[in-house]
């Protein structure tokens, strides 16, 4: 389900802190599809993916979503945008139900509509048993299983996460991964970044290489296995070899 | 290693933990810690002024002493022991809550039940410890007006900050017994609030149900005071008596102290281990909220203001931090009920009174909503623009003020309407400045850090404190002396003013 417009574009990112973070980088990701961003620590992927949903300012460049121009117009670029971030940020005090209320109430859904679809997305996370207990007593995973649900409640087109997978065991991860894979099969963008390489080989349509705050490699996996020269490796061969590669030339 | 290496070791663990927390209290980042440090010793060499305002009067006492002064040493050294009991209960509240080397010391082949020992006994030191800081200027005036012989009131303060860690503990302990681990940080947390702020406010009560006025000293020096107070051979009269240089009576002091620790080192050490097992299966247990499924409409700044209500509400510790400001208008209620009765000229200081305290809640509240976002991230992705963001928090914090002061202020209203719409603007204005200055000092933290709050900007908090004393004189001046009022307005303005030019967030 792609269609012609992108659904981010940025071009000419670059971010400095002490040194280059993100170094005028060019991204186009096309709607409905997954997009894997691999780098080793350190490489941008957190402050690229943090300048896109508005968290960080970026020095120059663009960034566009669906379209909007989301240094123009933070706000609509917000409206149909969603962020998760690999620590998961939620209300100790709050209930997972009054998380997602609040969640809706900030988008500006009608409740008549989110009230239901925060119930069933809680369900469908394995979270019914605990939907009216505080968030305070929660593990890292099913927290993240919270801050997921607040992040789908408001039904993004294109959602951004930032290691959606830490701390999840593996029935979570497989709650996390299917859930991400319905929103792709119904249209919605999900860009991830993530360390386990094992995700990104069987869930991305494309998977993108950055290091130095730079795209060193991009395509699906068998575009990576061809631009490495070896059709029979696994993506964690071509994944070292490429950041290799790029380590020797700096 | 043997044992009382073991213990010596960890002794040392347990100090250079206790300085750290303390310096990180004090300074907050690694690179402040020196500016801080030299900040507090100015700080406490400035307060030798305000020392000598105070006591300098009482340097040339000498044995022996007459009941009205025995009278007044004794409770101004049992107000420094409920304040030691107060940061005591903290303390230990803390060891059993927040230490994140529990799990580690548990699982150690260690003797827990010496392990203990030693962290009451850190306790103790650092109680001790901040007491003979916070009293030096205190005991300075005494030695340079009276003589040397004063120095045994630093004995004194570790006499009474000994039998105060002691009864801390021993306080903490029974909580656990008496209602569960979950309520007791609650209720520690109050108990702390009222002790630190209860025998003040008891003895205003006093003074005001007996003399009609807030002066503590009122009720202390008064004839009905002497002719209830004990026999001067009392042992009651003990920590006065050392105070002034009686070594002996001194020696006593120390000695009951320590065997008070020593005693609940030994009968609470080995239930310290039951009782931090307690407290992590506390963690896990399940509080439940309400119980409804439907999501309520309503614009996207009321739900930041639905969110905001709600963990105030639930917030424990903000509750008992509250307590403790909002214990400080009992005494001006009092006042205000005693007026309705007699004609008072003493009421007007009720309004300073009430606006200093808005504007230290104000402050408290300003820094939960603005700084202390829990979920940053979210609210920083949500679709409306940041100014609306905080334009929604900054309507909380007016909201609360406002629910909590403005019946006070209608019932001030009955007895005076000049006084209550002055003390009305002076809470107005008072709230808008601490929340001002939270704003233009404000640094994204997690609302847990509450309690380390200043440390993310000292200039902030001393504006914050300036700014609510500046508006609590204006607003008293304003009832009494007007044209005072305009100028100590004005300086409170400039104050303001100057903290707006150099904060971060200027322009």
């Amino acid at each position: 389900m792609q269609s012609d417009l992108s659904a981010l574009e940025v071009r000419g990112l670059t971010k400095r802190f002490d040194r280059p973070a993100v170094d005028a980088l060019d991204l186009t990701i096309r709607t409905g599809e997954f997009y894997a961003l691999l780098g080793p620590n350190g490489a941008g992927k957190t402050t690229t993916l943090r300048m896109v949903a508005g968290l960080l300012r970026p020095d120059t460049g663009s960034v566009s979503i669906l379209g909007i121009d989301a240094l123009a117009d933070p706000v609509a670029a917000k409206q149909i945008m969603a962020w998760v971030s690999d620590e998961p940020m939620i209300y100790d005090k709050l209930t997972p139900l009054e998380y997602l209320e609040f969640v809706a109430g900030l988008w500006g859904i009608d409740p008549m509509v989110s009230g239901p679809s925060a119930q069933q997305l809680l369900m469908s996370l394995g979270l019914e048993p605990h939907l009216h207990e505080r968030c305070e007593g929660f593990s890292k995973g099913m927290r993240q299983k919270v801050a997921l649900a607040g992040a789908l409640v408001h039904d993004p087109r294109l959602i951004i996460l930032d290691e959606p997978l830490t701390g999840l065991d593996a029935l979570s991860a497989r709650h996390v991964k299917g859930l991400l894979q319905d929103r792709v099969r119904a249209g919605c963008t999900v860009i991830m970044t993530t360390h386990i390489l094992e995700v990104a080989e069987r869930m991305a349509d494309r998977i993108g290489v950055i290091a130095a705050g730079k795209l060193v490699a991009e395509g699906t996996l068998t575009e990576l296995r061809q631009q490495n020269g070896r059709n029979d490796t696994s993506l964690e061969d071509v994944f070292i070899a490429l950041v290799d590669a790029d380590a020797a030339a700096a | 290693m043997s044992s009382a290496t073991a213990l010596s070791w960890f002794a040392r663990h347990e100090i250079r933990l206790a300085w750290r927390e303390w310096l990180a209290m004090i300074a907050g980042s690694r690179g402040k810690r020196k500016r801080a440090i030299i900040a507090l010793i100015v700080f406490v060499a400035i307060m030798h002024l305000p020392a000598y305002a105070v006591i300098g009067r009482f340097a040339d006492l000498q044995a022996p002493l007459g009941k009205p002064e025995l009278i007044v040493i004794t409770a101004t050294i049992f107000l420094a022991w409920a304040l030691m009991l107060s940061q005591a209960i903290e303390s230990v509240t803390r060891v059993f809550y927040a230490r994140a080397d529990l799990d580690l010391i548990m699982s150690s082949p260690a003797n827990l039940a010496n392990v203990f020992s030693v962290r009451i006994a850190a306790i103790a030191l650092s109680v001790i410890g901040m007491a003979l800081l916070l009293s030096t200027p205190f005991v300075d005036v005494l030695v340079i007006g009276g003589g040397v012989r004063w120095l045994s009131s630093f004995g004194v303060v570790i006499a009474i900050g000994l039998s105060a860690a002691a009864v801390a503990i021993a306080i903490t302990v029974a909580l656990f017994r008496l209602i569960g681990p979950r309520r007791t940080r609650l209720v520690a947390q109050i108990v702390a609030a009222i002790i630190g702020a209860g025998f003040v406010i008891a003895l205003q009560v006093a003074a005001i149900l007996s003399y009609g006025t807030l002066s503590r000293f009122t009720v202390l020096t008064s004839d009905a005071a002497s002719a209830y107070a004990p026999a001067l051979d009392s042992p009651l009269w003990w920590p006065a008596r050392a105070a002034i240089g009686d070594g002996m009576v001194l020696s006593w002091l120390m000695a009951g102290g320590l065997l008070l620790l020593g005693v609940v080192m030994a009968v609470f050490s080995p239930r310290f281990a039951d009782t931090i097992v307690s407290v992590a299966a506390t963690a896990r247990t399940i509080r439940r909220g309400p119980r409804a499924t439907a999501f309520r409409g309503g614009s996207r700044q009321q739900a930041l203001r639905t969110k905001e209500f709600l963990l105030l509400r639930r917030d424990p510790w903000l509750l008992s931090q509250s307590l403790m400001q909002l214990l400080y208008l009992v005494p001006p209620a009092l006042m205000l009920w005693r007026s309705f009765s007699e004609s008072s000229d003493a009421i007007v200081l009720i309004t300073p009174v009430i606006v200093m305290a808005a504007g230290q809640l104000a402050g408290g509240l300003a820094w939960l909503t603005i700084s202390g976002e829990d979920a940053a991230d979210l609210v920083a992705t949500a679709p409306l623009p940041p100014s609306r963001v905080i334009r929604a928090k900054i309507e909380v914090v007016l909201l609360s003020i406002g629910a909590i002061f403005a019946p006070l202020i209608a019932a001030l209203a009955f007895a005076s309407v000049t006084q209550a719409i002055v003390t009305a603007l002076g809470v107005i204005v008072a709230t808008v400045s601490a929340t001002a200055i939270q704003l233009w000092f404000r640094v994204q933290a997690k609302r847990s850090q509450f309690r380390r709050r200043q440390t993310s900007s000292r200039l902030a908090t001393f504006a914050e404190a300036f700014c609510s004393i500046g508006w609590a004189a204006t607003a008293a001046l304003a009832v009494s002396i007007p044209i005072a009022a305009v100028i100590s307005g004005a300086m409170t303005a400039a104050i303001l003013a100057a903290t707006w030019k150099i904060s971060p967030r200027r322009g």
